[in-house]
């Protein structure tokens, strides 16, 4: 039974199976999952079965690359062209892209095989998956919880073994809090690494797209098709990109971690705590070398975060007014009418306070005390990262405060959810690349593990980890319900 | 932090969002704890601590040459628009 995308590529390569086999396989998993899960908002059967096709010829004619044919689904934040794109809002429930995001672009080329597009928080701002307009996803561990956001969908998709990848995006925490939250590999890489390119905006200065997979090596296949310089993306690095998968083996003898003594404070769950320092004790026994360390503004990357997210926020999503594209009002009765009631019927709630949020901090008056501050404190943050990667290699701890909490708990109180990214944050804020991986369970519920590099040290990142899964299998573990594989 | 309801109506109104009145009060609410979380940055020391708007320093914001690299999408990025008429997009009569 294949359990990795790398199995399932070893497998087509030697032809156990063709690509419209495996698509008509995992066709029918979503199918059958979408009314216990909700985890996608499009399911796109036919161009699947098209695209596989085609990978099949690319296979017989020995033109497959390792993505060649795989299913795969695209969080609904990624323009597909001819395909609705809705964002998770009644904004754009009736907008079909006329064009490919890069990241699209790039995965079909190298002949993935889109099988829909993934559930999400309202244009990605929430942590539980439930400010979506097409309803919140369940947590396949448990399916009275949540599972976590931004990218829930993409997150309990893979989960749920319905594809072995599924895309995402990380503004504050959206792919290693669900990836956490639902017992999968998520991989979000440094800020600029991906183009940005047909990914509808949040936060712009914060705002990346990675992968969510079963493990770091899929992880490193699929970024490695993914990242690169694109010329229509004027915050995309021209850096190079190395071979990850080229480097996943190397011993871990000697590297340094730290852990970061903030993030091991009041308000971890204790079996969370003692799960993340096992982690740790497994990569010691592979010779890494633990060092604490200590980032004392990093307590403040919540309340920078909620200057600088929503100022961004407010000021992309004032292109959705009704007159290009997206939901307009019956009967506007001036323009203004038309703009505020289009904006106030199209976004849900939590979009409204951010919108709102972001007005006020940038408005006049204000913008010293609250933006020009966060900017400052942002600065403050990343230098301590920067001195702490003159130390050490990595630095380790909890993903998520919390595992899988119910449906319905923590949307009263907005303050709650942000929380729930205390210890992801800060990553976003520094541009720096992340993962978190699966490191054992809380009773029946996964926890995740979070290991952030420095600036473009994704493939250290990615050998670490996948280190870590060589000596466990916690990655491999799936939900009782969903236990069938990928082919 | 407290917002007044007034405070709320002025910023949705800068927003261009139409609040009902009945959902004014709880985003005065949320928006004042908001902002009560948010002042914990005035602990942060900044002095002459420059801020920051990119995360990676020492990027310069790239320019291209000015010439056009694609053809005319009009029709097709005109097939989401909610109403449009010889190529035009059509809102409210603005100017009576």
């Amino acid at each position: 039974m294949a359990r990795t995308l790398a199995e399932l590529a070893a497998g087509l390569a030697a032809r156990k199976y063709s690509a419209v086999e495996l698509t008509r396989d995992a066709l029918a998993r979503t199918e059958r999952a979408q009314p216990q899960l909700n985890a996608l908002i499009s399911i796109t059967a036919e161009w699947a079965l098209a695209a596989a096709a085609v990978a099949d010829q690319r296979l017989a004619g020995g033109q497959a690359g390792p993505l060649t044919g795989i299913p795969m689904i695209h969080k609904d934040i990624f323009c597909t062209e001819g395909v609705l794109t809705t964002c998770g809002s009644r904004m754009l429930s009736n907008f079909v892209s006329p064009y490919d995001a890069t990241v699209v672009t790039k995965l079909k080329q190298a002949g993935m095989v889109m099988l829909g597009k993934a559930n999400m928080d309202e244009f990605a701002m929430g942590s539980s998956n439930e400010t979506s307009f097409y309803g919140p996803v369940k947590n396949p561990w448990d399916p009275t919880r949540v599972p976590g956001g931004s990218s829930g969908g993409s997150a309990a998709a893979v989960a749920a073994r319905l594809a072995p990848l599924a895309t995402a995006t990380d503004t504050g925490g959206s792919i290693r809090q669900p990836a956490a939250l639902c017992g999968v590999t998520g991989f979000k890489p440094t800020y600029g690494r991906v183009s940005r390119y047909g990914m509808i905006a949040f936060a712009s200065s914060l705002d990346q797209a990675g992968v969510i997979t079963v493990s770091a090596e899929d992880a490193a296949l699929t970024l490695q098709a993914m990242a690169g310089f694109d010329p229509r993306d004027s915050t995309s690095v021209d850096v190079p990109v190395p071979d990850y998968r080229a480097t996943l083996n190397a011993p871990l003898a000697g590297m340094k971690i730290g852990i970061v003594k903030e993030f091991f404070g009041a308000g971890l769950q204790p079996e969370i705590e003692k799960l993340v320092r096992e982690a740790l004790a497994a990569l010691t026994r592979m010779g890494v070398v633990v060092k604490e360390v200590s980032l004392p503004s990093l307590p403040l990357s919540v309340p920078t975060y909620y200057v600088v997210a929503p100022a961004e926020c407010s000021s992309n999503l004032a292109r959705f007014d009704g007159v290009r594209f997206g939901h307009r009002c019956e009967n506007p009765k001036d323009l203004r009418d038309l703009y505020t009631r289009s904006r106030a019927e199209g976004f849900g709630d939590e979009v409204k306070r951010r919108i709102m949020t972001g007005t006020y901090v940038l408005s006049a008056g204000y913008y010293d005390a609250y933006h020009l501050k966060a900017q400052k404190v942002r600065a403050l943050i990343t230098d301590e990262f920067r001195s702490a990667f003159q130390d050490v290699d990595l630095l380790l701890s909890p993903t998520s405060p919390t595992t899988a909490f119910g449906l319905g708990d923590q949307t009263s109180d907005p303050i709650t959810m942000y929380l729930n990214d205390i210890y992801t944050i800060g990553a976003n804020l520094a541009g720096l690349p992340a993962l978190s991986m699966p490191c054992g369970f809380a009773g029946e519920l996964p926890v995740g593990v979070q290991l952030i590099g420095p600036h473009f040290g994704e493939a250290r990142l990615l050998n670490a980890a996948h280190q870590y899964q060589q000596a466990t299998d916690w990655h491999l573990k799936t939900p009782a319900s969903f236990a069938e594989g990928f082919a | 932090m407290s917002l007044t309801s007034n405070q709320i109506e002025t910023v949705a109104g800068l927003a261009r969002l139409a609040l009902k009145p009945e959902e004014i009060p709880a985003y005065t609410e949320s928006l004042s704890r908001i902002l009560g979380m948010i002042s914990q940055l005035e602990q942060a020391d900044t002095s002459g601590v420059e801020p920051m708007a990119h995360p990676l320093t020492g990027q310069v914001q790239r320019l291209r040459a000015d010439t056009i690299t694609s053809g005319n999408s009009r029709e097709a990025y005109q097939r989401n628009a909610p109403q449009v008429e010889a190529g035009l997009y059509l809102v409210p009569r603005v100017i009576e």
